[in-house]
């Protein structure tokens, strides 16, 4: 949304015919992927070892053609039935203006000073102020970075031990969110514009009839809430009217690990995991290293530190999972099984641990042997093991993880126990079951929907949309960012404040409070849950921060409280919250022998999706563009199939399916996903919005229609028959390949710990001698700085969040699925997947690919302007203003990681927007080449900063946007020229090695390799 | 037979000659144009709500540039002051000047002064005054005689090859730190020798090339690479 081409008629014109021309002109897609053909083509030639995609495994031609493309077809043409006489007048014309912007008057601006400037602003530098951003109850601690308090980028906390400086990506896209122009911007009655005064007038009333009830018809419906402030406002709230209700639901909730506790503890417990402690992590359906995983982004810093083969002993993760995710592709060992074979798996586990007792024979020998192999390892790694239930596996699968656990006496070394973050923690389907048998038994006179968007997304079977339309409620709140599904069926629509705009507190998952303070006033004046709870508490013109503030007043009575005030919004978390791991007697657990579904039945699972989560980021242009971790999918939420599955039912990817469960049926598009389970589909929740905005509204397909309270994550009984017809997906896995010539090495290079060990530089190529160009080399020993970055694939997780802090930082546009399609997506930074083996059960790597800078950089020999020129501290500088756009460059770039603005991507127009950009990189307009510069602002920014301090830059002072927030440490940028650098001491590590190093460019960006450790029982 | 005149011959070649010339001449003159204070507004006051005069405030009562430019030797952007900063004098002195009126209306109802910017770089180019102030760039060297302007208008044309003009050859223009913020600073000369670390200096080339080491500046090369500038 943010980019969408500006309503010229030019660009209306261009996006009309490209519509009608698109079907033929994208090769990989046109003929799509015929899987008879694919087998054929395995049985006949061995593939290349690494492939990205189904089609480059068969090496059909669409896959040649198109790595040998610089764009896909279609990006470069112009796709318009313009007449060649009539673009030569165009061009005539152009040409002559062209002329007459070399004589554009710059127009007079107007500079506003403050009338009272405040102390701490410098202008022209920015401010940072710790936050947190909060999803689904959890906090993630930020810092907000704040140009004369405009925030403009979401940057981590490096003191917070919940995060140690990453983030993830919905966070990093929420300042999008906050700026988001289709945000609801005002309070509303029946669709009219009201005032707050209104409201509270409309309100007052029913409110007072409700004392005389004791609130009986009273409802509240929150998200999760983990906010102790909020929390205590609805408890007094509660006591005020003792009948009344708080509901809670959350489409993507945790009410099986909820569950899972209480048998096994009796009570609500929280799990946190220390995987630094962990020599095995055995992931049941877990996808713990993605963003919205309760703690994703400590344990994935966690887990990296523990995967450097460079430093001691590294440890073996075990993946059982039901669809391929993030974390699957870096398991040592993955075993695609059903998500209902998960519990049956585990089933196993805890008698073989504790009686030593061998595994009872399974039906296929892949699962035997995998069972085998990971109880010995279980066994033998007591206390330095976990094993770590997915979200969304039933609660039985909770229970045998924490027995395992016990059992291998991992509590109190890799698992802890804590009080449970959700301040209120229900079974939320049963909580929402409950409000809407209230509502359709007439016991709800006033209902109050604070965030979330139920009519959306509640369970199929309670039809809550229907329950809220025509039952009469008399008076229906809703309290929201966006005038949605739900604020369609309320009377009353308060638009919400952004967590950036409003006071706030929230708990991360190890219990640490963290302050959430505004960075800018509201921009539409919108309200916070905790100004609304006010009123029904009788406090009418509380503000947000009188509340928060208030309840810690509370907390913390002593004198110093200001000082106390004050710390914990400077650092970001309050002292002395964080929850200390507590013992709980583990209870007999009686649960019901699992059901084992036939081998046969077609499962669905329903997942949350990992850039739109359930719906809440539909309209976030960042998220929706954002390439989803293994498909690299833009846009929509195809049918995830496995490429068993696909061949036997002969469906190729985008051919339309309908999908029919409980009487519901959708229909949607395919993606085979290779490493999927067979037998099995997975479709991702938050799409085919109705009300989402100008970017979410109408992408993908809602799934939520056939998710019923009972089978929220998946079930069997689904029919899937093929609709007829096809649907264009716009993925970005094919795009920007690197040609690998004949008997080169693959991009990615990988071996297990014990080839590394044997031979220490396998990834290493023999490069060309430098002397081999005919350029003159530059004589760098001269200069102070050479910048250069290090990417560790053994620490990437695929996890996203370098793109989206890359598109935060650079001010890079969002084009649209449209531009997608035809490969014009501006990405500076690119994360390939790369598969290796069985397309049923690949092993996947991530290499993230940003401009690799290299020295002898075949970019800059052929720009015929000079606009891409070698800087004296050997970045290849961009320089926008003399691009033409010839596009040379970016056909002459071996790696593929220029992008060119074939159209005004960028947003102009937009207020908002504006406000958003960062002010210290330009904004790009049509026709110009962009690329990563190694964040060239910033080494400016710290290169002044140090020469007027008289001093040299220290080593990891200066982060680009991608190494700051990464979770991971993967990414290492620094000087190196200084031998003592951590990127020097990276690139002097054996295992580091350059893409395409057989060009001789020398690229600067290098990579270390993959290693894993796998099990030697499980190696064949 | 003949169809063109004798005089035809003469009259092509002068046209042939004539239109080189005409062609030489107006693209001089799209040249002159494009660094014509027309375009670059350079040596032209604005207009601005109070006309305030650097020459009185800061030639005449001698009034450091910091003392309103508050930010400039610590970040790239110096500073416009805020209202308060004129009403620390003007809510003693001159209270009741009508030219004064919107200051004081601004400070009475918080609404800011909506200036019209003097120096103004195109968005793509990122200048940083700070680093300029501490290599030993004077204020007037770009900005002119800044206490003599009754009225500010930007004294240079502001544009790339002016910038450029310095950094192929800063020491033609660096001084003393110490003197950065003397608006009467005058190279050394003969007559007058400005003095560096105990030593005279009687011109600006040996003063400049020595204050290029002191102050450690990056290269020629360096500091006319791209990326100094833009981003």
């Amino acid at each position: 949304m943010a980019g969408r081409p500006a309503s010229t008629t030019e660009m209306k014109m261009e996006e009309k015919n490209a519509k009608q021309h698109r079907e033929d002109i994208c090769p990989g897609k046109k003929d799509k992927l015929d899987l008879q053909t694919v087998r054929a083509q395995i049985a006949q030639t061995k593939g290349p070892e690494y492939w990205r995609s189904l089609e480059e495994l068969a090496g059909s031609s669409e896959f040649q053609e198109m790595m040998h493309r610089e764009f896909p077809k279609g990006a470069s043409e112009w796709l318009d039935a313009v007449s060649r006489r009539g673009f030569l007048k165009l061009m005539g014309a152009s040409l002559a203006m062209a002329g007459m912007t070399a004589c554009t008057k710059q127009p007079m601006e107007p500079i506003v000073p403050y009338v009272r400037q405040p102390e701490e602003v410098i202008p022209g530098r920015p401010l940072f102020f710790a936050s947190a951003f909060t999803l689904g109850g959890y906090a993630s601690p930020i810092l907000v970075e704040s140009h004369l308090y405009r925030p403009t980028k979401i940057e981590g906390n490096e003191q917070h031990p919940a995060s140690l400086g990453g983030t993830d990506v919905f966070a990093q896209a929420s300042i999008l969110g906050m700026y988001d122009p289709d945000r609801s911007q005002t309070i509303a009655y029946l669709g009219d514009v009201r005032t707050w005064g209104n409201f509270l007038e409309a309100i007052r009333g029913p409110l007072n009839a409700q004392k005389a009830v004791q609130g009986a018809g009273i409802r509240i419906l929150t998200r999760t809430v983990s906010s102790p402030a909020l929390s205590d406002q609805l408890k007094s709230v509660l006591k005020l009217y003792p009948q009344a209700k708080w509901h809670v639901y959350e489409p993507v909730n945790r009410d099986n690990v909820l569950e899972g506790a209480k048998m096994a503890f009796g009570q609500p417990v929280e799990t946190q995991y220390k995987l630094e402690n962990a020599d095995v992590i055995v992931s049941l359906d877990a996808d713990f290293l993605y963003a919205g995983f309760p703690g994703s982004t400590r344990y994935i810093r966690d887990f990296a530190k523990r995967r450097n083969p460079d430093a001691g002993n590294m440890s073996r993760l075990y993946v059982v999972e039901s669809t391929m995710t993030s974390t699957g592709a870096k398991a040592d060992h993955r075993l695609p099984v059903r998500a209902s074979d998960v519990a049956a798996f585990a089933g196993h586990l805890p008698a073989a641990i504790s009686t030593n007792e061998p595994v009872p024979t399974l039906e296929h020998p892949e699962q035997q042997k995998f069972t085998n192999a990971l109880v010995q390892e279980l066994r033998s790694h007591r206390g330095s093991s976990v094993v770590i239930p997915g979200d969304h596996q039933p609660l039985v699968v909770h229970v045998l993880a924490h027995e395992i656990n016990q059992a291998l006496g991992n509590v109190g070394k890799t698992v802890f126990y804590t009080d449970p973050v959700d301040a209120n923690p229900i079974n939320q389907t049963d909580s929402i079951k409950d409000l809407v048998a209230d509502m359709r038994a007439g016991k709800v006179d006033m209902l109050f929907i604070l965030g979330g968007n139920p009519a959306y997304d509640a369970p199929a079977d309670l039809n809550f949309a229907d329950a809220l339309k025509n039952t009469n409620i008399p008076m229906r709140v809703h309290l929201g960012l966006y005038q949605d599904e739900t604020a369609e069926l309320c009377q009353w629509h308060v638009n919400e404040a952004h967590y950036l705009e409003a006071w706030g507190d929230a708990r991360a998952y190890d219990g640490t409070v963290s302050i959430v303070q505004p960075l800018i006033a509201p921009l539409y004046g919108g309200k916070s849950a905790y100004e609304l709870i006010a009123l029904l508490a009788g406090q009418t013109e509380a503000t947000g921060h009188e509340i928060v503030q208030g309840y810690w007043q509370k907390q913390h009575p002593g004198a110093d409280f200001d000082m106390f005030w004050r710390k914990s919004l400077h650092d970001g978390w309050i002292d002395g919250t964080t929850f200390s791991p507590k013992q709980f007697p583990m209870k007999m657990a009686s649960y019901l022998p699992f059901a084992k579904n036939p081998p046969n039945a077609i499962e669905i699972n329903f997942r949350r999706d990992p850039c739109v989560y359930d719906g809440c980021f539909s309209n976030n242009g960042w998220l929706q563009e954002l390439p989803k971790p293994m498909s690299k999918m833009t846009w929509d939420n195809p049918v995830l199939i496995g490429p068993a599955m696909a061949d036997r039912m002969g469906l190729r990817t985008e051919d339309l399916v309908t999908l029919e469960l409980n009487g519901k049926k959708v229909t949607a598009p395919i993606w085979i996903q290779a490493g999927h389970p067979d037998n099995s589909i997975t479709v991702f929740l938050g799409y085919g919005r109705k009300r989402a905005g100008r970017a979410g509204t109408g992408a993908g397909f809602d799934m939520y229609p056939l998710r019923s309270s009972a089978t929220p994550w998946f079930t069997t009984g689904v029919n899937l028959t093929k609709a007829g017809g096809t649907y264009k997906l716009a993925t970005t896995q094919g795009y920007q390949t690197m040609d690998t010539p004949e008997g080169a090495r693959p991009q990615v290079r990988t071996a297990s710990i014990e080839e590394y060990r044997k031979e220490p530089d396998f990834a290493r190529d023999e490069e060309p001698p430098a002397e081999l160009t005919l350029y003159k080399p530059y004589p760098y020993d001269k200069e102070l700085y050479v910048w250069g970055m290090a990417i560790d694939l053994n620490a990437c997780v695929g996890c996203n969040n370098c793109i989206v802090a890359c598109q935060s930082e650079n001010n890079i546009p969002v084009v649209g699925k449209e531009q997608v399609v035809i490969g014009r997506h501006m990405h500076w930074l690119r994360v390939d997947a790369y598969y290796q083996g069985d397309r049923d059960s690949p092993k996947a790597y991530f290499q993230p690919v940003p401009c690799q800078q290299c020295e002898n950089a075949p970019c800059e020999v052929v720009c015929p302007v000079g606009a891409t020129v070698h800087s004296t501290e050997g970045l290849n500088d961009m320089v926008y203003n003399r691009c033409v756009g010839t596009r040379y460059c970016s056909n002459n770039c071996p790696y593929k990681v220029r992008r060119f603005n074939f159209l005004l991507f960028q947003d102009w127009e937009t207020p908002q927007l504006k406000m958003m950009r960062n002010p210290d990189v330009t904004v790009r307009s049509r026709g110009v080449m962009e690329k990563c510069t190694y964040c060239i602002q910033r080494i400016t920014q710290h290169r002044i900063d140090s020469e007027r301090e008289d001093r040299k830059i220290q080593d990891g002072e200066l982060q680009t946007a991608c190494q700051q927030s990464c979770p991971a440490q993967a990414i290492t940028f620094g000087n190196i020229n200084d031998p003592s650098s951590q990127v020097s001491k990276f690139k002097a590590i054996t295992r580091n090695y350059s893409l395409l190093a057989d060009l001789n460019t020398r690229p600067r960006t290098t990579y270390l390799a993959e290693i894993s450790n796998p099990n030697p029982e499980l190696e064949t | 037979m003949q169809i063109f005149h004798r005089s035809t011959n003469t009259i092509s070649r002068a046209t042939i000659y004539g239109a080189v010339f005409l062609i030489a001449v107006l693209l001089w003159a799209v040249l002159e144009l494009q660094r014509s204070p027309y375009i670059t507004y350079a040596k032209v006051a604005r207009p601005q709500p109070v006309p305030f005069s650097h020459q009185h405030h800061v030639g005449g009562l001698g009034i450091d540039c910091r003392y309103c430019h508050t930010s400039v030797e610590n970040s790239s952007f110096a500073g416009i002051p805020p209202t308060k900063t004129c009403m620390n004098c003007h809510s003693q002195i001159w209270t009741a000047a009508p030219l004064l009126e919107p200051v004081r209306e601004s400070f009475r109802t918080g609404k800011s002064l909506v200036w019209t910017r003097v120096n103004d770089l195109p968005d793509f180019v990122y200048f940083d005054h700070s680093i300029h102030i501490n290599k030993g760039v004077g204020c007037n060297t770009c900005h002119g005689p800044v206490d003599r302007m009754p009225l500010m208008f930007n004294y240079a044309s502001l544009q790339m090859e002016w910038c450029l003009e310095c950094h192929r050859a800063p020491e033609k223009n660096l001084r003393p730190r110490d003197q950065v913020f003397n608006m009467r600073y005058e190279q050394p000369s003969n007559d007058k020798p400005v003095v560096l670390d105990g030593k005279l200096y009687t011109d600006q080339l040996s003063l400049g090339t020595n204050l290029v080491r002191k102050y450690k500046l990056r290269t020629v090369t360096d500091i006319t690479s791209c990326s100094t500038c833009h981003r």
